[in-house]
This record gives structure tokens, sequence and C-alpha cells, in this order.
């Protein structure tokens, strides 16, 4: 039987309370009638033999490129970069698909006799990877094989000496990135595409840049003027990305790029109810449900996240494409939709979703509120195509806990932004202008970046530009079950039940409005029409 | 005539010291302290007048007191019974017309010692060589001595040489506002030349709003950050002109990210140029000494007590810690000599070429309009409340409590207390 597409279901007084996500749990929530209910599609089959539809699409590349083994001599210079700990969400079982695709990539480059070879964690301004995250994403045969002699490295945005300026793009954008991949003869990039706006010229353009280079696309401006992030036809920050790598191609820097898609299979038992429609659970789901609910509510908070975050999803391949970077990721994104976009007619006054523990900041540590925010209205809300799926005005509402809690280790300066600049001002545009230049160049938080596992010091900053489009676009939002006070620093109004939030949803949205809720994660893509 | 007076009684001292743990201020219902009928004080001698309080605030050195908190450092230079009251504005006994606020350290000339010491000499009392000497008895201030009465009652006594008229511009709130200022204007300078530098003022009561208030006005420095408790503390702080306004336990962040700071396990390793401590809790003092630059200056200006303090950090980054406890005459660069006063009135203003800082705080009231920071206006026998509201100030929302001791006809019709 072929997996169901996704469904938009209209509540009734048949259907019964259904699945929010709320942190580091979830509620069950009953809807108003004629609410609508948008479930993701069921995962499409995966590939049963991934490392074969590896080697194949290795071999049979796609647009102006030649096969892998074709590229690879003795003698040369061969950089591999892959895609970080933010992806996928949650982490999946192992193999991971990274550690497939590069030990396809470096069995292909042993027999071609290839043996200057380094691995580059494509990082952008993200945290460095820890040990155990490497070896997760890489298997340890590779990562033995190459951290022990310094051949595994992990991308440094603020690093002087490997980094290399290639020029201007046409629009005046610095392209400045990774010395070791712009100087060699092949960069080979292994994306996870869990999303659309992912891969593509973003994979080297962005993961592999400096902060000089990453500012002319990671600003309020672009992010305000990308409708949506998801949708590339309408996003700044994808043109961006695209013209500095079609600069980045043209400065003689050989890409051979790599994207793999996987099914949205995210959960695995006992949690396998999270994916399933709530009147469709067997009786397994319902004592899943049950068992997992009381249990959590039992457990200290530092405890539930640990259960929560480590829980390996059992996802698999749906494709695999290689070759030239354009070419692949016209075919990763048309398998991403096929996954993903799920129709919707029309706005929707109010939007409500509840949000899960994670987010691609946030592996292994706390949700703060800034990643709330950005998981609401950055990433979430972009999950559309066409328009968004609450109309202008219209009123977001969120669940999750918001905790007043950051990890002092990954988020350093997330902590003064919430303290200080979101004290000032919940502004875009003031923020950026007002404070980004010191975040970005404080010595601390590049210190902390470079030999730490901190996010980059301009990173928090990122995550509100992100939510820019959704604050520009909605009337209100409002989170159920926060922390109050924290809630209020974002500058969002805090409810303690859903009825309560709807019901103020109305002072902005007027009587009787519509209200659709994302059934979400597993992660889908709203075709707005 | 009705005062509050505070008697020596060891048993109700102690006794303030238990209730005074439980509650700060609860000290007020069981402490030596209480409403009597007494006599007004005698005058000690020429050059002395009565003084009719109008408004007399309650300042963390009194409830200290009254919760027997204080150091007994204080023992030898005050004198038993005493009506506390320093912070006051009133008349003349015999020229109701004549508003006064009284600089109220008891220097060589209110004490009749002649010649005066070398502070004095220069009007510099708070920094008096004769300090519990001469023909009064110990009292380091009015409000801590026995022969000069207090502002909590409805007569006192004071020396000419410390009245200062006021100002016809300023109001009753805003001229009991002049001496918790002067121990600002006192503070901000104690600071030194700070211009371009980062100044950080813990605390937000009374002192620290005062201290900002007359950093931002009188020393200009570079960027001013201030940690604050409630919000209502936050709102006045920024009002008064801090840049940078934090919750206490952020104040080591905020230092570190304005300054460009790097950090060392829990330590700085640059830090604020100055940092003015208005809490002198053994906490804020340790964190003044944590997020000073090395080679910096902590200012302790609210009033400390016994603390255990780990003195390595000050040793190793030689830190200046000094204390600023109330006022004389100013060192102000760029500022001519002093000129506020009034030929009609008694006033010592005059102190060769340095400013006084009653006059500078004089001016800064009026300026900054400080007057709005008192909150509340009890009278006299309410205290218990009063004492209460004021040791919950912040919590309560409120900068400054005040006695409000003017007859009725004198009060204005909004009075919230
Ligand atoms: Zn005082
Ligand atoms: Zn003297």
């Amino acid at each position: 039987m072929s997996p169901r597409p996704g469904y938009v279901l209209e509540v009734d007084r048949s259907t019964p309370p259904l699945l929010m996500w709320h942190g580091e749990s979830f509620r069950l929530e009953r809807f108003p009638s004629g609410s609508r209910v948008v479930y993701p599609p069921e995962p499409l089959k995966p590939i049963e033999d991934p490392d074969a539809a590896i080697r194949a699409a290795l071999e049979n590349p796609l647009g102006d490129s030649a096969p892998l083994s074709a590229l690879l001599r003795p003698g040369m210079r061969l950089t591999i970069a892959f895609d970080d700990v933010s992806l996928p969400l949650p982490p999946m079982r192992a193999p991971d698909v990274r550690q497939r695709v590069i030990e396809a990539v470096l069995d292909a480059a042993a027999a071609a006799g290839v043996d200057d070879v380094v691995l580059v964690a494509a990082l952008a301004l993200h945290r460095r990877m820890t040990e155990p995250e490497l070896r997760h994403a890489l298997g340890n045969r590779v990562y033995d094989a190459f951290a022990p002699h310094g051949l595994l490295t992990q991308h440094d945005a603020e690093d002087p000496d490997n980094l290399v300026h290639l020029g201007l793009t046409d629009a005046g954008e610095d392209v400045e990135i990774n010395k070791r991949a712009a100087t060699s003869d092949l960069v080979v990039y292994v994306n996870i595409n869990l999303v659309a706006m992912d891969g593509g010229h973003k994979s080297v353009a962005t993961g592999l840049a400096s902060y000089r280079s990453l500012r002319h696309h990671h600003n309020v401006h672009t992010m305000v003027h990308s409708r949506s992030f998801m949708d590339q036809e309408h996003s700044e920050l994808h043109s961006s990305n695209w013209r500095m790598g079609r600069m980045i191609a043209a400065s003689g820097v050989k890409v051979f790029q790599i994207e793999t898609t996987l099914n949205n299979n995210a959960f695995p038992d006992p949690f396998s109810f999270l994916s399933r429609r709530e009147w469709e659970w067997s009786l397994r789901d319902r004592a899943g449900y049950l068992a997992a609910s009381a249990s959590l509510e039992r457990t200290p908070d530092r405890i539930r996240r640990s259960i929560f975050h480590s829980m390996r999803a059992p996802m698999g391949l749906t494709s695999v494409q290689a070759g030239e970077v354009e070419a692949v990721h016209a075919s990763t994104t048309a398998n991403v939709y096929r996954q993903q976009l799920v129709p919707v007619e029309g706005q929707t006054d109010i939007l409500t979703m509840g949000l899960p523990y994670i987010c691609p900041y946030n592996v292994n540590s706390i949700m703060n509120p800034i990643l709330v925010m950005c998981l609401g209205l950055g990433y979430f809300f972009n999950l559309y195509r066409g328009r968004p799926l609450v109309r202008p005005g219209g009123v977001l509402i969120l669940s999750h806990p918001t905790p007043w809690a950051f990890d002092p280790v990954f988020h350093p300066s997330y902590i003064d932004f919430f303290e200080q600049v979101l004290a000032e001002t919940t502004d875009p545009l003031e923020i950026e202008a007002k404070y980004e230049e010191s975040f970005a160049t404080d010595p601390w938080y590049v210190h902390l970046y470079r030999t730490g596992h901190a996010y980059h010091g301009v990173h928090p900053f990122y995550m509100w530009y992100w939510g820019a489009h959704a604050l520009d676009h909605l009337g209100r939002v409002i989170i159920v079950g926060g922390d109050q006070a924290a809630v209020r620093r974002l500058g969002f109004r805090s409810a303690s039940t859903l009825t309560d939030a709807l019901e103020m949803a109305e002072d902005v949205v007027g009587r009787d409005p519509t209200i659709t809720h994302i059934h979400n994660p597993p992660l889908f893509m709203a075709d707005v029409t | 005539m009705k005062a509050l007076v505070f008697e020596r009684s060891l048993a109700r001292f102690a006794a303030a010291r238990v209730a005074g743990s439980w509650a700060p201020g609860g000290g007020a219902r069981v402490g030596p302290l209480h409403l009597a009928d007494v006599d007004p004080p005698e005058l000690p001698g020429p050059g002395w007048r009565r003084i009719t309080p109008l408004l007399s605030g309650i300042c963390g050195s009194d409830l200290a007191t009254v919760d027997g908190r204080s150091s007994r450092y204080f023992e030898p230079i005050v004198s038993f019974p005493f009506v506390p009251g320093h912070e006051l504005v009133g008349h003349l006994e015999d020229q109701p017309s004549a508003r006064v606020v009284i600089e109220p350290v008891l220097g060589c000339e209110a004490r009749g010692i002649f010649p005066p010491c070398e502070a004095c000499a220069v009007g510099d009392t708070g920094g008096c060589r004769h300090v519990a000497f001469g023909h009064l008895k110990p009292g380091l201030q009015t409000g801590f001595c026995a022969d000069t009465g207090g502002g909590w009652s409805s007569s006192l006594v004071a020396h000419e040489s410390q009245i200062h008229p006021v100002p016809e511009g300023l109001s009753d709130d805003d001229a009991v506002m002049v001496e918790p200022t002067a121990c600002g204007v006192h503070a901000a300078l104690a600071a030194g030349p700070v211009s371009d530098a980062t100044v950080a003022v813990l605390g937000s009561g009374t002192l620290g709003l005062t201290t900002l208030a007359a950093l931002r006005r009188l020393a200009l420095p570079g960027h001013l950050i201030s940690s604050a408790k409630y919000p209502e503390q936050r709102r006045w702080a920024r009002e008064l002109g801090a840049d940078e306004v934090v919750a206490p336990d952020g104040i080591a962040r905020a230092v570190r990210r304005s300054t460009r700071s790097l950090a060392a396990g829990r330590v700085l390793t640059g830090g604020a140029d100055v940092v003015v401590d208005c809490v002198g809790s053994a906490e804020s003092i340790a964190t003044a000494v944590a997020v000073v630059r090395p080679r910096g200056r902590v200012v302790l200006a609210g009033m400390p007590g016994v603390v255990r303090l780990d003195l390595t950090p000050l040793w190793h980054r030689e830190v200046q810690l000094v204390g600023a406890y109330a006022y004389g005459v100013e060192h102000l660069p760029g500022r001519p000599a002093d000129t506020a006063s009034d030929p009609d009135l008694p006033d010592p203003g005059r102190s060769g070429s340095l400013p006084r800082t009653f006059h500078l705080a004089l001016e800064l009231v009026a300026e900054a309009g400080l007057g709005r920071l008192v909150g509340a206006r009890y009278p006299l026998d309410r205290f218990t409340e009063a004492l209460t509201h004021a040791a919950e100030a912040g919590r309560r929302g409120t900068v400054k409590v005040v006695f409000d001791l003017r007859p009725e006809t004198r009060r204005p019709a909004w009075r919230n207390a």
C-alpha cells in the first residue's frame, strides 16, 4: 500500500482531542468545530539498498558533471565537506546517511589513489560538533581514520589563516570561504535535505563561508524579503546564495554536490504515536501516549530532556543525487516536495502549532526562548509555498513551555541577547543597527566559538531576523503554557490554555475566526492556494 | 514634643536583631525605637538654631540601626538616647518661610572645636578628625547624637555651619532628597575622572539612583551600567542616566560585554574602570571586585558591615578599594568655585575654591527632578508601617519613604500614605 498524502481534517464533534507538541511533552487539545488540522503525508517508502543507490548516484551525475570516479586522480587535493549536527532532526538512527555517503566517496578516492583528503564539518556560524556527535554522523571507522591525524576539521568562520576571499558577486557581496576547500582540486559536499531551504549553493556559500560573507544574506532585509525561505523562487536568501555559489564556481572551485533526502519517519517506538492521526491510534499508540505522558510527568526536567534528545529517528533514504550543484538541487527539491507538500486551500485567521523539544540549534541542549521564537516564527511559519498559511494581520498561537533557560556552553551570546538586547527592543531593524556589530566582533564570543562549542556571537541575531518576516506579517503572537516573563521579553502574549489563547486572538481577528492547526512535526510544507 | 527615640537597651537591641533578621524593618516593632513625648533639645551654644522638620527621610543606615544590623564600629561615635533622621527639610523655628536643609555631619565648627582640624578648615567635614569630641556628645551626624535631636521629631537643633537655605523653586520633596543626593554626588566624584570610562553602579535604591544621576551629570562617564532588582528601579535607573540596566546577577555579563573583556574561568580579564557599590553587602562587594578591571577602582558607597571577602583578586589586580561616606567639598575638574549662597541666611557655603557637596546636590536635585523619588509619606505615629515600607521599598515599587511632619495645611492634597 502506498503511503497516504498529507491530509486536511475539518474538526467536528466526533473528532478526538488532538496531539499538540509542548516542548519535552505534549498535550491533547480539543479544537473548536470547523477548525482545520493539517497532517503531514505518511513516510515515503525508503530506498531498499541505500549504499547501492549512493554508488549509482556518484557514477551517474546530474547536470554538467563527470562521474565522481572520473574527477579523482592521484596527487589531487580532495576536501569532503558535510552538513553539521543541525541535521537531520531528530538525529537519525545509525548509520547516519552522511556516513554512508562519505564511506562511498572515500572508497572511490582510495580506488583512484587519492591520498590528500580532508573532512570539514560545514558549520557556518554554528557550534563545533562534539566527538560523540562527529562519531555519530561519520561512523567510528571514518572518525578514527581521520580525526587522530588532524584531517577531520570543523570550519572556522573566524580563522583569518584559513579563509580565502574569492571576490565580490555582481551584487557586491563578499565571497569568502574555507581556504582548504577553496584551494582543493575538488570539493565534495555531502548534504542532508530535511527542508526545501537546505542544500544547493547554500551548502558551500553558507556552510563554508566567513562571517564577512554570510552577513550579506543573513540580515533583516534579506530575511524579511524571503517569502518564504522554503520557496526558492521567492527567497532572497536563496538568490544571494545562488549568486555566491556561481561566483565560487566561476573562480575555479570545483564542487561535486551530493544531496540526500529522507522520509519523515521521525519517531521511533514507543513514540510512533507522534506520527499518527489520532482517530487511527491503535491500542499500542494509546498505550504509548499514556505511558509516555505519565512517565514524563514524573521525570525531572534534565532527565526528560535527555530522554528526548537521545531519541533516534528511524528515517529512511528517499533519494540521493550527485553532480553539478544546480541540477542536483532541482532534483532534490522535487524529492523534498514529494514527501512534504500538502495542498491547503486559503489562509486562516489563526494558526496554531505545538513546538517540540528540538530545533536545528539546540541538539543535545536546551531550547531557549530565542530558539522558541525562531522555531515558531522562523522555521514553522515559513513552511509554506505560495503564501503564508495565516493571513496578514492574523494570529499565531504557539504551545511551548518557553523556559527562561539557556545552555551557557552552547549559547553564551544568546543569554546576553535575551537579557540586554531584547530588554531594550524586539524590533529586528533596530536590533541589527544597534547591536549586531558589537556582538559579532565580541572577542569573547569569537574565542568561545573558535575553541569551545559556542554558537557564534551573532547567531541569536540571525535567529531573530529569521522570524522578522513573520513578525511583520502577524497581528499577534501568543504562547500557550510558557514562562510568562520569558514570553513577555520576547514581545509576545502568554496564555495558560489553548482556549484562553483563542479567546485572546479574537481581539485581533474578530469573532468566529478561522483556525488552522499544523500537526507538525513530522515536518511538512503547506502549498497554500 | 513628639519624637521617635532610639534608646540604648541591650535587651531590646538583641530583640531587634532577631526581628530584623526575620524581616528587614521588622525591628521597629520590638526594637529600642519608640514614639515618645520628650523635651526638645537645648541649644548647645552660640550659632545654633532651632529647626522644625517638614519632611524627614528614612535611610538605609537608619534601617540597619533600627534592625540592629549596623556595625559595632559605631558604638563609640553615637550617643544615646538619640532621635534618628538625618535627611530632612525643615524651617527655622522662628521663620516659617525660611526653608532649610541640614548637612548632618557634625564637624569641628559645630562641635565648638577651634582651631578646626585640617579637613574642617577647608569645609571637608566628612573627613573631620575630631568626630565625637568637643562640646557635643558623640555623634557622627545629626540623627545619631543625643544633643542635637533628629529629623524624626517635631524639633531639633542645628549649627549654622550645617544649615543650607532651600531655593524657591525646590519643592519639599526635592529638598528632602538633597542629603541623599549629596551622598550620591560624593560617591560619584569618588570615582575619580571617568570621562570615556565604563562605570558600573551596583544597586538602584536611593543611593544607587542619586549616584547614577550624579555620575551622568557631573562625571560624564563613557558608558554607565547599573544593576537594578525591581522593575520600578530599572525604570528610574534608565531615566536618571544609565546606558544599560541589568538584573543584579547580570552585571558581570553586562560589564564583560561592554568592555569586550575575555573571561578566565569566572574571572573577567578586563572589566569596568570603576565600580560604585551602592549596596554594601558581602555579595555586592565581591561582585564589585570581580568586575572591576586590573588597576581599576571600587567605591564603597553603600554602608557595609562585617563581610567576608577574598582579597586575592584585589591584590593581584591592584584594585583600589575606597570608601565614600558623606560629603564636604568636592574636587570637580572644569567647574568654577562655589557660588551658590544666599547672603540673607546663615550659610556655610563658601569653602575656599572648592564647591560644597551640598551645593552640587541642591543643583542636581533641581536639574534631575529628584523629588520624584519620594514615593511614600507617613505621619510619625505610623512609624512601624513606614519603616516596614522603607525596608521593602524596592519590592513595593518605591524609592524613598519619608515622614511627613508638616501641619495638615501645608501638605499637598495628593499625599499617598
Ligand atoms: Zn543616610
Ligand atoms: Zn574637623
